[in-house]
This record gives structure tokens, C-alpha cells and sequence, in this order.
């Protein structure tokens, strides 16, 4: 099943408005052939509406999608060739396995030995070999998941879409298909147009992400920069956890309570900023501050514990409650702290990111 | 007798002290079946006099039906409107149900309404429209007439039955056939007619059944060679009680027992 | 330098998406052409019929009459009469027999269901003949009643209203347990646990909390037990023996008789417009497409 070829996808002002309302407002996306790419938002953000438009089951009201250079937005769904795979598998309960698979091929007239030979090769894929006369609804939720996998490969499609696949599966499962489906992405080659709520499952797997909100393209990048350096309040806020605290910018210096500090990226332009805090960067500190450290005083105002970490809720001096993660392994100073101790926190100058408080989010 | 004070429902009600609902739902349901089921014994009774237990036991009032060509012209005039009323709403409704569910436009839903209308519509009123009309149109006591007439009386049971199945059909799997590489029209046969087959034959059994039991339609536009059974039926039994009927009735009973049997065993193997 | 297209390819789109809607609707176009043909039209022309008096001009002579005679009055009087009584023991007798089938396991409640769904498809002139054969003079229900010393002397069963109502009940108790069975079934257990748990007894808990939540039901299938009753023809037509007139008969009679189709006309515009208008105030207060099954 290797050697597939793949094909970018170009997207060009696609616009679709539900009243008043816009469910993708003049979005305009590149995905590189052969990569591995999410789109990443809320409910309702336009994510699966943009999906919907590359498959065909969602007519835009103006754009333009090529398909490597064909021009398809006007292309009905059967003669698109994108293999696709549905939130909640879309099985044809009347078929066994091979014969879901098989369907694709049998539309495409393949002869029949070779369709037997090719669904056994996808099933093989998939990890179902010698699963094709099963019944559908003998399979577990992963199985189901492996045989909507299948089918939509089956016919060697150059483009695959999947639409939240693993939502329905439970978390260890979900966790195991994640890393299972980025390998078989990378043996098959094909574009792939991946849509989850989930920003974990994002950042695993992704090649890059586009975190998606009302309609509109929020940022498009690696996940690390997504994570790290996000664009706007929206997706810093929408991905992991975060803390703003208000800052004075002045030029190149930024300060926060009047002291300044040393931060490791800041947005262009001279609008009002925030410094985003992750509870895993901060750290907490004895004694002295390493090099390019910010300190910030405070007081541990309650203690959460989750299992591998716990999470310190710290009053700042200055009056914002910042949270900080940290291992819960015996012995340390963290696994000391109690409620109302006074602390010092520390972020490294390359965490100390800074955004823009305006865009992202409002129209 | 132990059960009695074991806990009946959801707030520890005693079987015993439900007795009461036991017993009326008992007597109702007795009620409802037996009046229909004691016809079929009668008709094998050999006395003018309807009887039940019938004291002697005869085929009369069978030879009585098979005898006459009126009965028999009747009962086929019947089964060819009834298979022809079948064979005509079931697909045009289907078609209905499923263009009006998957178009988004606004007149869908004015369209819905109005081909289920005729269920609400009194069908007294129908049936004179519809003489009236077929007398300008020289088309009473035509098959033809009966089974369009029929027709639109069965369009709100298959639009119904049809729309109700591809509401709860799960319509991504049409979109994954379409996907693969199904145009509409060959998803639709391969993949969700498949799955709503069981609600396409109960509509298809219920559209006989309307035409084969209708009785004031086929009382205005049926008649001479294409009256049907129901009317000649109506017609005797004002008249006087005719133990011919009896017969009849036991076979229709059957037909409507073997359609509702069908209909079950549709719907079990569903499941 | 040329502009650039904001809305590349909108036209296209929007044309393709009008014609892929109204594509669909035209599958539905066999079904509504046949029923505007055969329902619509002919109804229509009857509505036009009854403004036509014998003069051959317009003329409200056809309404008139119905107010003055004192014989319409009767027959409308009849129709409600028998509507409200029938819908009435329906319900008397219904609500404890869904209740009944609400209770039960799931597999014992479909075997149950059948003696409602038998009836449901017989035919409902071999139901009345059924009724007729059994409460006659000579009848099944009189032979058993005087042997068991119930009464002594034939009573009149049939041919009257009560023949008519015993038919009547027969047969469209199933149009009410139906949907009232499907409403019930529909309530959660919790509903009735929670209130058990506040300290509700099985009394209290049924009609404080089970009641007026199976009431939507109740009211729906009243609803169609009512609506068909006004319409109804052969069951009084045969069980009533000639004493019971409804409206749909004096139709019948006015057409078959009298050639009369401008009094026919009328009083089929009058028995449309009184059963619409229940609909349409009953749809007021609960959805219609709950009611029919339908709709989207």
C-alpha cells in the first residue's frame, strides 16, 4: 500500500454564512501534499463545516478548492476521490467487513479477485487481516474504527479526511489509535485533513495545526509554535492551560507591577499586550534565581491533586492567582508546600511569552 | 401465589394491589380480540342462524362465496387495486419521504403537509370530490380511478412510515457511500434503502391494506364489474345479516393477520 | 490591474445549490401532483359548489338551510355527540390498558400489543359485522346474558346508539393506546423513583408525576379519536340501524337520494372546517408533527 500519491489542497475565500451567521468566513488554507494536517477548535467553530466543504456534503457560497490543480468546489462528492472517515465509522450494517471495503472498489468496477486481494491487503493495513466476513456489528469500537479506516483507503485515494474518528472511543484506546494512525500516515503518504476538538490529540499528531474559531483561520503552524508561541489570546487561552497577566509595554521593555522583565518573544506591533503563563513552566524556587529567571512573590492559596501532578494555586503580590504544575514525586519542595506558605516562582525568560490582547476570537 | 406481594413497579406497589389493572386490562384486551376472532368459528357453522359454538359444522357459506361470480369478481376486483395501490404509492411515497427530508428548501415542509392531509381530511368529503370529479372525467367505476383514489389515501400512511425510518437512519452512512464513490441515486439503493427496507414493506402492506379495506371511496367510484369486496359487503349488511359475510370476513381476517404477521417478522428481524 | 474576486465562484455555487434543492423536492413532485389532482382540485370544486344554489348563481342558500333546519341541527348534534362519547370510553378504557402494557417487560408488552395491533389491521367493516353478529336480537351477547340469567328478555344492542358507541370504541381504541403506549413508554422510571424517594406513595407518586406527564399523550390520542369520529361513516351507518345520523351519512344521503351536491358540498365544507379547526387549535397547543409521526 506504499508509493500512494498525494496532493496538496488549496483553499481560497471559502465562505458559508447560516443566516447571519458565519459558519467559515473567506478562510484561506494551504495543506502541503503528503502532510498531516488538523483543524483544531471549539464546537461550532467551523472545523467540521470546513471538512464537510472538501468532501462535497457542504456546497460553500463563494471559494475555491483545488485539489492539486483541479478547481473541485463545484465537483460532486462521488468524483472527488477522497477517502473519508466519519465520526461515528458510517459502517454498512448490511455488509460484512469485506464487504464495506470492498464497496469503493466494486463502484469502481475493479475486477473481483482483485478486489479480494486488495480489501485483504487494506484490512491488512489496518491491522484486520483475516477479518472479512465478519459481521459489523461483532466489532469493537477500535475494529470499527480500522475498518472505516480501510474502506477509505481501499481505493488508493490521494486525499484522506477524517472527521473527530476517535471521539468515541475510550481514552487508553483513543491514545493507542492516535500514534497508530500517525504511523500508518506515514507508511501511506496521503494528504490527510484531520478535525478534532481535542488539543492533546492535535498536538500529537499533527504536522501542523490550524486552530479554527467562528469561521476563521486563527493560526497555522508546527504544534510546538502553536503551543509555545501562539498568535493571539484565543489560541493561547483555547490550547492548554493558561494564565494572563497584564503588562506594560514600552518599546522593548515590558513590565509587570513596574518591574521589568525578560521575555523570550514578543508580538509586532505596539498594541496592548498580556504575558501567558503555563502552569508547567513556572517553577518553584529556593534560594537564588538562575540566570534570566522572573521571580514572582506569592502566596499558595490551595493545593489540587491530580495523580502524576497537583497543581498549587498562588496568590501573586500583586493580586492575580497564577497555578502551577509540578511531579508529585516524594521529597521535594513542592510535595512540601501547604496551604498559605509564601513562595517564589520562577519563568525562564524563553516561557515568557507574550500576546496580543486584541484579535482572535471576536469579529 | 408468592409474586402477588412482590413489588410491581417503580415505587414498590404490590402486584396484589394491582390485581385491579391486571384484570380490567385483561377483560379489555379479551374485548378487543374476540369479537373479530368469533366470526371465524361461525363461518364453518351449518345453520342459517349465525351460532356460536356452531352446533353443526359445514363449508356451506365457503361454497356459498365460491358460487357466486359476483363475491369472487369482487374479491379479485380488490387484491388488483389493493397490489396496484401498493405498487403505486409505495414508491412515489418513498420518493416523497426522501426528497422532502433531505432538501433543505422551506417548501418542504408545506409539501409534508400537504400529502398527509388526506388523513385528516374527512374521507366522506374525499370520496364525493373524487366521484364528482371522475364523473366529468368518465372515469367512475374504472380501476384506474379506484387505485389513484386509493393512492392518495395511502400516501400519508407510507409518507409517514418512510419518513419515520430516515429519521433515525443515520445519514452519514449515505454521505460515506457517496464519499466512496456512490453517486445519490446508487447510495440510496445500496446503501439506505437496504437499511429502511423493513419500514418500506410495512408501508407497502399498510397502502394494501388501506385500498382493501376501504369502503366509502370504493362505495362512490367502484362499481359494476370493478365493485369491490368492502362495497358489496357494506351493501349486503344494511340489508339484512347475511352469513355469507361471515366467510368473507374469516378470509379477510386472514389477509390482514398474514400482512400484520409480515409486518412483525419484518420488524423482529430488524432488531 | 484586475480585480480581485471576492466571492470566486458564488454564482456557480449558488446555482448548483438551487438546483440540487429543488432536484430533491421534485422527487416528491409524483406524490403532490396526484394529490392535488385527485384531493385538492375536486375539494376545491365542491367549496365552489356549495356557494351555488339552485338557480345556478351564487347563493349562501346551501349554509342557510343548515342553520334553520331543525334536522341539521340533529345531525350535528348526533355527530358530536357520538364523537365526544366514543373519545370519552376510549379513554376511560385506554389509559389503563397503555398503562398496563407501560408496565410490562419489554418482550411480554409486544405479545400484549398484538391484541391491539390485530384489530389496528382488520378491516373495519368485518369488525362492525363482527359487533353486528354479536349484540343482534338473537345475538351471541343476549343468548349468553339471558342464560346466565343477566336479564331476561332480548335487549335492543344494535341499531341504536348503543351499537353504534360498542363499534365505535372498538375501533379506534387503538388510534388512542397507540400513541398514549409510545408517550408513557417515553417517561423515565426516574421520574417516578425520584418522587417515590421523596415520599411519594405508588398513589401519590401515579398522580402527582406519571399523570400529567403521560397527559401530551393522552391529549394526542384523544385528538385522533376525535377527528376521526366526526368523520366517521360505516360503523354508525350499520350499527345505528337508521336512528343514528352523522354528518357524513346525510352526505351519502343527499348525494345518492337527492342529487343534491350543492347541500353535499356544503355540509362536507362544514364538517372540513370544523375538523381543521379542532387541528389547527390543537396544534396550538402541542406539535402536530408530534401527533403524526412526521415532519421534520
Amino acid at each position: 500500500m506504499t508509493g500512494t500519491d498525494s496532493l496538496p489542497i488549496s483553499i481560497a475565500g471559502i465562505t458559508k454564512r447560516y443566516g447571519d451567521v458565519y459558519a467559515l468566513d473567506h478562510v484561506d488554507l494551504e495543506v502541503r501534499s503528503g502532510e498531516f494536517l488538523t483543524l483544531l477548535g471549539p464546537s461550532g467553530s467551523g472545523k467540521t463545516t470546513l471538512l464537510m466543504a472538501l468532501a462535497g456534503f457542504t456546497r460553500p457560497d463563494s471559494g475555491s478548492i483545488r485539489f492539486g490543480d483541479r478547481e473541485i468546489v463545484l465537483t460532486p462528492p462521488h468524483r472527488r476521490d477522497v477517502g473519508m472517515v466519519f465520526q461515528n465509522y458510517a459502517l454498512f450494517p448490511h455488509m460484512s467487513v469485506a464487504g464495506n471495503v470492498g464497496y469503493p472498489l466494486r463502484l469502481r468496477k475493479v475486477a473481483k479477485a482483485e478486489i479480494a486481494a486488495r480489501v485483504e491487503q487494506a484490512l491488512e493495513t489496518v491491522k484486520l487481516a483475516g477479518y472479512g466476513e465478519r459481521r459489523v456489528d461483532q466489532l469493537s469500537g477500535g475494529q470499527k474504527q480500522r475498518v472505516a479506516l480501510a474502506r477509505a483507503i481501499v481505493f488508493r485515494p490521494r486525499i484522506l479526511l477524517m472527521d473527530e474518528p476517535l471521539s468515541a472511543l475510550d481514552k487508553q484506546l483513543r491514545e493507542h489509535m492516535q500514534i497508530e494512525l500517525r504511523q500508518l500516515h506515514e507508511r501511506l503518504g496521503m494528504t490527510t485533513v484531520y478535525v478534532t476538538h481535542d488539543q492533546r490529540e492535535a498536538l500529537t499528531m499533527s504536522d501542523r495545526i490550524a486552530v479554527i474559531n467562528h469561521g476563521r483561520l486563527m493560526q497555522l503552524d508546527a504544534p510546538r509554535r502553536i503551543y509555545d508561541r501562539p498568535a493571539n489570546r484565543f489560541v493561547a487561552d483555547f490550547i492548554g492551560e493558561s494564565t494572563f497577566l497584564d503588562v506594560e509595554r514600552d518599546g522593548d521593555t515590558v513590565r509587570f507591577g513596574g518591574r521589568p522583565m525578560a521575555v523570550g518573544w514578543m508580538p509586532e506591533g505596539d498594541g496592548p499586550v498580556q504575558l501567558l503563563i503555563r502552569p508547567e513552566r513556572l517553577a518553584l524556587l529556593t534560594g537564588e534565581a538562575p540566570d534570566g529567571m522572573n521571580r514572582f512573590e506569592g502566596r499558595v492559596q490551595a493545593i489540587v491533586y491530580q495523580g502524576d501532578t497537583a497543581l498549587a494555586y498562588v496568590a501573586l503580590a500583586d493580586g492575580p492567582e497564577v497555578a502551577l504544575r509540578a511531579g508529585t514525586r516524594t521529597g521535594t519542595a513542592f510535595d512540601r508546600l501547604a496551604r498559605g506558605d509564601t513562595v517564589t516562582l520562577g519563568l525562564h525568560r524563553d516561557d515568557a511569552v507574550l500576546v496580543p490582547v486584541e484579535g482572535g476570537g471576536r469579529r | 401465589m408468592r409474586w402477588l406481594d412482590r413489588p410491581a413497579g417503580d415505587t414498590q406497589i404490590t402486584h396484589r394491589q394491582r390485581l385491579w389493572l391486571y384484570a380490567l386490562a385483561g377483560i379489555i384486551m379479551v374485548l378487543l380480540v374476540a369479537p373479530t376472532i368469533i366470526v371465524i368459528p361461525m363461518s364453518f357453522s351449518a345453520s342459517q342462524y349465525l351460532e356460536f359454538p356452531p352446533r353443526d359444522w359445514s363449508l356451506r357459506w365457503y361454497e356459498h362465496y365460491l358460487g357466486e361470480p359476483e363475491w369472487l369478481a369482487a374479491t379479485a376486483t380488490s387484491l388488483k387495486a389493493g397490489l396496484l395501490t401498493m405498487l403505486v404509492a409505495t414508491p412515489i411515497g418513498t420518493m416523497a419521504a426522501y426528497g422532502l427530508h433531505v432538501s433543505g428548501h422551506w417548501l418542504a415542509r408545506w409539501l409534508f403537509i400537504l400529502l398527509i392531509t388526506p388523513m385528516m381530511v374527512p374521507v366522506i368529503l374525499i370520496a364525493i370530490g373524487v366521484f364528482y370529479a371522475f364523473v366529468q372525467l368518465r372515469m367512475v367505476n374504472t380501476l384506474f380511478g379506484l387505485v389513484v383514489a386509493h393512492t392518495i389515501l395511502a400516501l400519508p400512511l407510507v409518507l409517514i412510515v418512510v419518513g419515520a425510518a430516515l429519521k433515525s437512519y443515520d445519514f452519514n452512512q449515505e454521505l460515506a457511500a457517496r464519499s466512496l464513490g456512490a453517486s445519490r441515486l446508487k447510495a440510496f439503493l445500496t446503501v439506505t434503502l437496504p437499511q429502511i427496507r423493513f419500514s418500506v414493506v410495512t408501508a407497502a402492506l399498510l397502502a394494501f391494506l388501506t385500498s382493501f379495506d376501504e369502503v366509502i371511496v370504493a362505495m362512490f367510484v367502484s362499481g359494476g364489474d370493478n365493485s369491490t369486496l368492502t362495497r358489496n359487503m357494506f351493501n349486503s349488511l344494511r340489508d339484512q345479516i347475511d352469513p355469507t359475510i361471515a366467510s368473507i370476513s374469516t378470509i379477510m381476517i386472514v389477509v390482514s393477520s398474514t400482512a400484520l404477521v409480515l409486518a412483525q417478522l419484518f420488524g423482529r428481524s430488524k432488531s | 490591474m484586475t480585480a480581485v474576486d471576492l466571492e470566486p465562484n458564488a454564482d456557480d455555487l449558488r446555482r448548483q445549490g438551487d438546483r440540487e434543492r429543488w432536484a430533491m423536492l421534485g422527487l416528491a413532485s409524483p406524490a403532490v401532483l396526484t394529490v392535488l389532482v385527485i384531493m385538492v382540485l375536486p375539494v376545491g370544486w365542491l367549496f365552489y359548489l356549495s356557494f351555488i344554489g339552485e338557480s345556478g348563481g351564487f347563493s349562501l342558500e346551501n349554509y342557510g338551510r343548515m342553520l334553520e333546519s331543525k334536522a341539521y341541527g340533529r345531525i350535528f348534534w348526533t355527530t358530536f355527540e357520538v364523537s365526544f362519547l366514543t373519545t370519552g370510553i376510549c379513554v376511560l378504557l385506554g389509559y389503563p390498558l397503555a398503562y398496563f402494557f407501560a408496565q410490562l417487560p419489554r418482550r411480554a408488552a409486544a405479545v400484549c400489543m398484538l391484541t391491539v395491533l390485530l384489530p389496528f389491521w382488520t378491516s373495519l367493516l368485518v369488525r362492525t359485522y363482527a359487533w353486528l353478529v354479536l349484540l343482534q336480537r338473537k345475538g351471541l351477547v343476549n343468548t349468553w346474558a339471558i342464560d346466565l340469567g343477566l336479564w331476561d328478555e332480548p335487549l335492543a344492542l344494535v341499531h341504536n346508539m348503543t351499537g353504534t358507541l360498542i363499534g365505535m370504541v372498538h375501533i379506534m381504541l387503538p388510534f388512542l393506546v397507540l400513541p398514549l403506549y409510545g408517550a408513557m413508554k417515553a417517561i423515565s422510571g426516574d421520574y417516578v423513583r425520584a418522587a417515590a424517594n421523596l415520599g411519594a406513595g405508588p398513589t401519590a407518586a401515579f398522580w402527582g408525576v406519571f399523570f400529567p406527564l403521560s397527559l401530551p399523550g393522552l391529549f394526542a390520542g384523544s385528538l385522533i379519536v376525535f377527528v376521526l369520529c366526526l368523520g366517521f361513516f360505516v360503523t354508525p351507518a350499520v350499527l345505528g340501524g337508521g336512528r343514528v345520523i352523522m354528518v357524513s351519512m346525510q352526505i351519502t344521503t343527499n348525494i345518492e337520494l337527492f342529487f343534491n351536491w350543492g347541500a353535499a358540498s356544503a355540509l362536507g365544507v362544514v364538517l372540513l372546517a370544523i375538523t381543521l379547526g379542532i387541528l389547527f387549535a390543537a396544534s396550538r397547543l402541542l406539535r402536530l408533527d408530534a401527533v403524526l409521526g412526521g415532519g421534520h
